[in-house]
């Protein structure tokens, strides 16, 4: 994927994306299957020197819960989570997100792994951020195939959250008001291209701008610094991406000297409580 | 607190088999994620025996666990909120069994089977949760209701029923001769243990002590009380990892997926990987 022009991948692109539409807030929470939006989150929080807390969901080093999985849930119920990402194997101009099946739900001919959490995060996190590195007819639909979470709700229905933007492979769209609008478009594409390969329609500015390409300080913090926090849980992603930056992702991590937490070995703190 | 010592309530560990008795055919049987202590040696007895007709609840998501009973032909009902081998790609087995109807699913999302463990747990019929008003998830699950909060104003809610499990199973890195097991911060294990009318455990090695006379242990500890079998099973977790202790076996999963992507693949990976031991 590394461009013959570019000193950057397009992972790294994404993720500064992202970092950026983080912003300034207290706490980012990553789920499964999330490697590029983890990269963004561990790279906000490098640069605001341990703000935000993050928690990736299947990391040991980089997830402060203790109270067990329910805790992500419950602390999100209660607004203590400003930031999460989403995706979809469709993605609809309305903000559906469907992670179940295409065609007859009791049928399908594709399935895919399943809602997740999404079902309840989408409503209840400020900001969702969605992202999508197959940026396609297939996946940007008109309409999705099942409904994981909805975009919008009701008016009378409970929802203090929803989605803001979609991060894709050729450009980014903010969400507002219930449909899409095209914020920027990624070097190497053009509008045209968005439109050529989006199946829903969205807003556009007479001209839209090019999306910042990443700093040297950026790229040099997230493959020195954000790559081997990363490879204890996406260890095939940071190996792929970041490559030689990265000691070996597999070999057993704790000293399993005594099964006994008090007598463990300390290990590094990864700096997230300061 | 009663002395369980004084009581004759110690609990010695059994076989692997013996210990996985109360999973009987058609059984309701509660499961932890992908990196909370995948009880696989467990899985891979069941297998062998051939338990059939489980109503699995993965809380709340499964990977090679869960796509291994499928494969195997070990599961009727499957309620998760997803299965994946994740960086390994779709989990095979579980995505063949759903696209051909060979398993009933029910579709879920991670804090509704958290909930309905938890009303199960506290003993009432349901727990109300937010969100999923609008979705598919409800849509299609007959079994939640959505009603207007009694306390509120025109504010729709969902009420999930409790999920009582007949078993809990899962793998921790200890236990006592009390039947106390160590689980560390895999609160949801105790959840779970809670929730269910018996509970399975195997553990990595026995603690020479009891776990809850020491206080740092103790605020880790699901006691006794719930614990219906122990199992030593080293490395119970291979080729997943077990929190804490041992990473996942990343090529063992990378060989998985890739023989899982056939039927044929798949029964030779059980020829090889579950059902060796029958041979000896």
């Amino acid at each position: 994927m590394r461009s013959a022009r570019r000193d950057f991948r397009d992972e790294e692109l994404l993720a500064d994306v992202i970092a950026r539409l983080i912003g300034d807030v207290r706490h980012v929470a990553v789920g499964n299957a999330s490697p590029i939006p983890a990269t963004a989150a561990l790279l906000a929080r490098e640069r605001g020197h341990g703000k935000p807390y993050v928690s990736l969901l299947q990391s040991r080093k980089h997830n402060f819960f203790t109270d067990g999985a329910r805790e992500l849930f419950d602390c999100a119920g209660q607004g203590r989570i400003d930031v999460f990402f989403l995706s979809g194997g469709q993605i609809d101009g309305q903000g559906n997100i469907n992670l179940v099946s295409i065609g007859d739900y009791a049928h399908p001919q594709v399935r895919f792994p399943g809602s997740f959490g999404s079902a309840y995060l989408y409503y209840v996190v400020p900001k969702v951020i969605l992202f999508r590195t197959e940026h396609s007819r297939r996946t940007l639909v008109p309409r999705v195939d099942f409904v994981s979470a909805p975009g919008t709700s009701e008016p009378n229905v409970y929802r203090p959250g929803g989605p803001i933007a979609l991060v894709a492979s050729r450009c980014l769209f903010s969400f507002a008001d219930g449909h899409f609008t095209l914020e920027s478009v990624h070097p190497g594409h053009t509008v045209a291209e968005v439109i050529e390969n989006t199946g829903f329609d969205f807003e556009r500015p007479d001209t839209a701008p090019e999306t910042p390409a990443p700093t040297p300080e950026t790229l040099k913090l997230m493959r020195e610094v954000v790559a081997p926090q990363l490879a204890e849980v996406y260890p095939q992603f940071a190996a792929g991406v970041f490559g030689a930056a990265v000691p070996s992702p597999f070999q057993v991590e704790p000293s399993a000297a005594s099964l006994l937490p008090h007598n463990r070995k300390r290990e590094e703190t990864s700096g997230e409580n300061g | 607190m009663t002395d369980m010592r004084d009581n004759g309530m110690a609990k010695p560990t059994t076989s692997l088999d013996e210990a996985l008795a109360p999973i009987q055919d058609g059984c309701l049987l509660v499961v932890p994620r992908e990196v909370s202590g995948v009880p696989m040696a467990a899985t891979r007895a069941l297998i062998r025996r051939s338990v059939k007709r489980l109503h699995l609840v993965a809380l709340p998501t499964s990977s090679l666990q869960a796509d291994l009973l499928i494969g195997a032909a070990c599961i009727a009902t499957l309620e998760t909120s997803a299965v994946s081998l994740g960086e390994f790609g779709p989990a095979p087995r579980f995505t063949a069994a759903v696209t051909s109807g060979a398993i009933a699913m029910k579709d879920a999302t991670c804090p509704a089977l958290h909930a309905g463990l938890q009303a199960a747990e506290k003993g009432v019929p349901f727990m109300p949760l937010r969100g999923l008003i609008g979705s598919d998830v409800l849509k299609y699950r007959d079994d939640w209701k959505a009603i207007d909060n009694p306390f509120g104003d025109c504010d729709p809610i969902v009420l999930l029923p409790a999920i009582k499990p007949e078993v809990a199973l899962f793998h921790a890195p200890m236990a006592d001769r009390f039947g106390n097991v160590w689980i560390g911060r895999q609160r949801e294990l105790a959840t779970m243990a809670h929730a269910a009318v018996k509970t399975v455990v195997t553990v990595e090695k026995l603690h020479d002590g009891d776990l809850l006379a020491d206080p740092l242990l103790a605020a880790g500890t699901l006691p006794g009380f719930y614990v219906d079998s122990v199992a030593v099973a080293e490395r119970g977790c291979w080729p997943l990892p077990l929190p804490d202790h041992y990473a996942a076996d990343a090529e063992h999963l990378a060989l998985y997926a890739k023989l899982a992507a056939t039927a044929e693949g798949f029964a030779e990976y059980l020829d090889r990987y579950v059902y060796e031991k029958r041979a000896a």
